[in-house]
């Protein structure tokens, strides 16, 4: 049986914050001048906050072990909490409704996670569709939720912080990019700590974890907690910055399941893999369409897109959980390391 | 298919006992009764650390312990023995509060529970490992010993990820704790590994180590030495009287290999069927001829630790 590893292979060439801060000076400094207007609207910004959708399930599925099929409720959580916090609580700056409204998702994560106190596996993940189906039917259902508005669609308010305007694409990516760069780094301390360490004890051996004193109940219930803050946030990134006007019915299951293909894929376990995961599930529909609109013409319409993503991605999925369970980032460091062989011994 | 399995929680569903676990354990029970602290320390010092007073317990119509009375002196090795299936894992998971026993009850440094509350047995100073293994297999060895530590971390998630607070010294002192129990348990080379990746005989010491790293008043080992090789063994029963020296750790020790027990422990108690058939020094023990007759005469069917 393989171990689920966590991101403790050293990195050969640079030191890991070194390919962390490269990336990042990439990411702020050269991408906002050579991107288009469609990769940072159509590639970059779904990216960012399925990435962080990501991580956030990580941090619960693949670290602590507690399966989840209610990410997209607590996506949707966070957008209408955040929506509602802007929109109602008179002169609360748009960072703080973020927070806000990842703290009530992480309220509501707490909620759902008591009936991981005592069923696990399979069980647990039933149990989560109850968020799943729950938030769903109170947004659609209480109009309040989305100020009155017809079948609960919500838009996004105009996107700001500290007085600098971000509305345009660029601005929104940046915007996305500054919080989801932040939260990935607190995540990376938080699996490397001794909480993050309590995780992976729980899910590899819960017993064993309880003899030597962890604290099993609450060590859950936080994992819970932070997961769906981070989800939460991305939720509001999605509806904010991607999506600019969302409604419940697009926070459904499928979306949920979505999440929990990007880990897997990804790698579970691992913060990294939650991007590689995030990265192809959004460039692999992109990649799929003009593929088959340049194969079959016409006849690849949006209905025929659908079906064939859908086969294409079933069978990707299973195809990595036989030959690469520990997902793109097991394929890519095993890539890496013979590149960098192959480099050191010529 | 390993993430499969994993995705579903199959894994390791428990080490053992899966029924109980799925049903979940009160996890808060308090010492039924409070008795009597022994006072002076002359009487501290003759009083046992442990004792385990008309302990029964059965599994529908499976009578696993009958009326089994157990005494541990501070500082002693004591061995149980008995064939497989005799009762000694169910022993040592009454006296962890794995198991709660249908009768008698257990007395723990003076205060006598009916059962052991599990989440709170780093606290009393008790740590024990598992007959089949029960390491982390996704941490390296090195931070599955410090997670021996876990209980007594005070810090919370955010002063962790922050790095403030007291974090930082519990995270040095942790990591350096662990790090002297690996070099006492010559498991230096291997620090990084992942646990699960190590070969068995490695991983039973890694989790000896983990035990070991809370400095435990009563060490609790269950077959620490079943599937290894004669070598191994030897190497093994000396960690585990290192152990008793360096930290004064009184040890409750179940090992089938009866050469190794003999040398090994201060006084054996023999299982049989549940009960009691001797409690004695070793040369005792080895001339009993109800021991000679239910367990020493036959050969030991239980070398690769099979059964719970
Ligand atoms: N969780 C359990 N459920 C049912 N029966 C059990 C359980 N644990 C132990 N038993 C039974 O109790 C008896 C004693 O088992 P055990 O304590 O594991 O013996 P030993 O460790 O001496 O081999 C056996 O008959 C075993 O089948
Ligand atoms: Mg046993």
């Amino acid at each position: 049986m393989t171990a689920i590893t966590s991101n403790f292979s050293a990195a050969p060439v640079l030191p890991k914050w070194m390919a962390s801060v490269l990336l990042l000076a990439f990411a702020y400094g050269v991408v906002p001048l050579i991107g288009s207007s469609y990769l940072f609207e159509a590639i970059l910004l779904p990216f960012l906050a399925l990435g962080l959708a990501g991580v956030g399930l990580n941090i619960l599925t693949g670290y602590a072990g507690q399966v989840s099929l209610g990410s997209a409720a607590f996506m949707a959580a966070g957008a209408f909490a955040a929506y509602n916090l802007n929109l109602r609580v008179e002169g609360l700056p748009l960072i703080g409704s973020i927070f806000l409204a990842g703290i009530v998702a992480a309220a509501i994560g707490i909620v759902f996670g008591l009936p991981s106190l005592r069923l696990k596996g399979f069980y647990l993940a039933v149990s989560t569709l109850a968020a799943q189906f729950f938030v769903q039917w109170a947004l659609t259902k209480f109009s309040w939720f989305s100020n009155e508005s017809a079948s609960g669609v919500i838009d996004a308010p105009r996107l700001s912080i500290g007085g600098l305007a971000l509305d345009g694409a660029v601005g929104r990516y940046l915007f996305a990019l500054t919080i989801v760069s932040i939260l990935t780094f607190l995540a990376y301390r938080l699996v490397s700590s001794q909480t993050g360490r309590n995780f992976i004890a729980i899910r590899d051996n819960e017993t064993a974890a309880r003899i030597i004193g962890i604290p099993v109940l609450k060590t859950k219930l936080l994992a819970f907690a932070i997961s769906s803050f981070i989800i939460g946030v991305a939720g509001v990134i999605w509806a904010f910055a991607y999506l600019r006007t969302v409604e419940p019915a697009g926070f459904d299951l499928d979306r949920s399941f979505q999440i929990l293909f990007i880990i897997i894929i990804g790698g579970l376990a691992s913060i990294r893999g939650a991007f590689f995961g995030a990265a192809l599930i959004v460039v692999f529909p992109l990649g799929l369409s003009r593929l088959g609109g340049f194969l079959l013409g016409d006849v690849f319409d949006s209905g025929v897109l659908d079906m064939s993503q859908r086969i294409v991605l079933g069978a990707l999925i299973i195809l990595f959980l036989i030959l690469e369970p520990d997902g793109l980032v097991a394929l890519w460091d095993r890539i890496r390391r013979r590149l960098l062989f192959a480099w050191q011994s010529t | 298919m390993p993430l499969a399995s994993y995705a579903l929680g199959m894994m390791d569903a428990s080490v053992y006992a899966p029924e109980v676990f799925a049903r979940g354990l009160p996890s808060t029970l308090q010492p039924s009764a409070v008795g009597v602290v022994p006072a002076g320390s002359i009487a501290t010092a003759a009083a046992p650390l442990l004792s385990l007073q008309g302990i029964g317990l059965s599994f529908g119509g499976v009578v696993a312990l009958a009326d089994i009375d157990l005494s541990v002196n501070p500082g002693e090795i004591r061995a149980i023995i008995g064939p497989n299936g005799a009762g000694k894992s169910s022993l040592i998971n009454v006296i962890s509060g794995v198991y709660r026993a249908d009768r008698g009850h257990v007395l723990l440094d003076g205060i006598r529970y009916g059962q052991v509350p599990t989440q709170r047995l780093a606290h009393l100073g008790v740590a024990r490992t598992f007959q089949n293994l029960a390491l982390f297999k996704g941490l390296s060895v090195l931070d599955n010993v410090a997670s021996g530590l876990a209980y007594k971390v005070r810090s919370n998630f955010a002063g962790q990820v922050l790095g403030i607070g007291r974090s930082r010294g519990e995270q040095r002192d942790s990591l350096s704790r662990a790090d002297q129990i690996l070099e006492f348990l010559d498991l230096t080379t291997v620090r990084d590994r992942l646990a699960g990746t190590l070969p068995y005989g490695l991983q039973k010491r890694v989790e000896l180590a983990r035990a070991l790293v809370a400095e435990p008043r009563l060490l609790l080992l269950d077959e620490p030495m079943a599937g290894m090789t004669a070598g191994e063994k030897s190497e093994m029963a000396g960690f585990v009287r290192a152990a008793r020296d360096r930290f004064a750790t009184t040890v409750v020790l179940i090992e089938h290999d009866v050469g190794v027990v003999m040398g090994l422990s201060d006084r054996i108690a023999v299982l049989d069927y549940g009960r009691k058939i001797a409690d004695a020094t070793p040369d005792e023990v080895r001339n009993d001829q109800r021991v000679i007759d239910a367990y020493l005469g036959v050969a030991s069917d239980n070398e690769d630790g099979a059964g719970i």
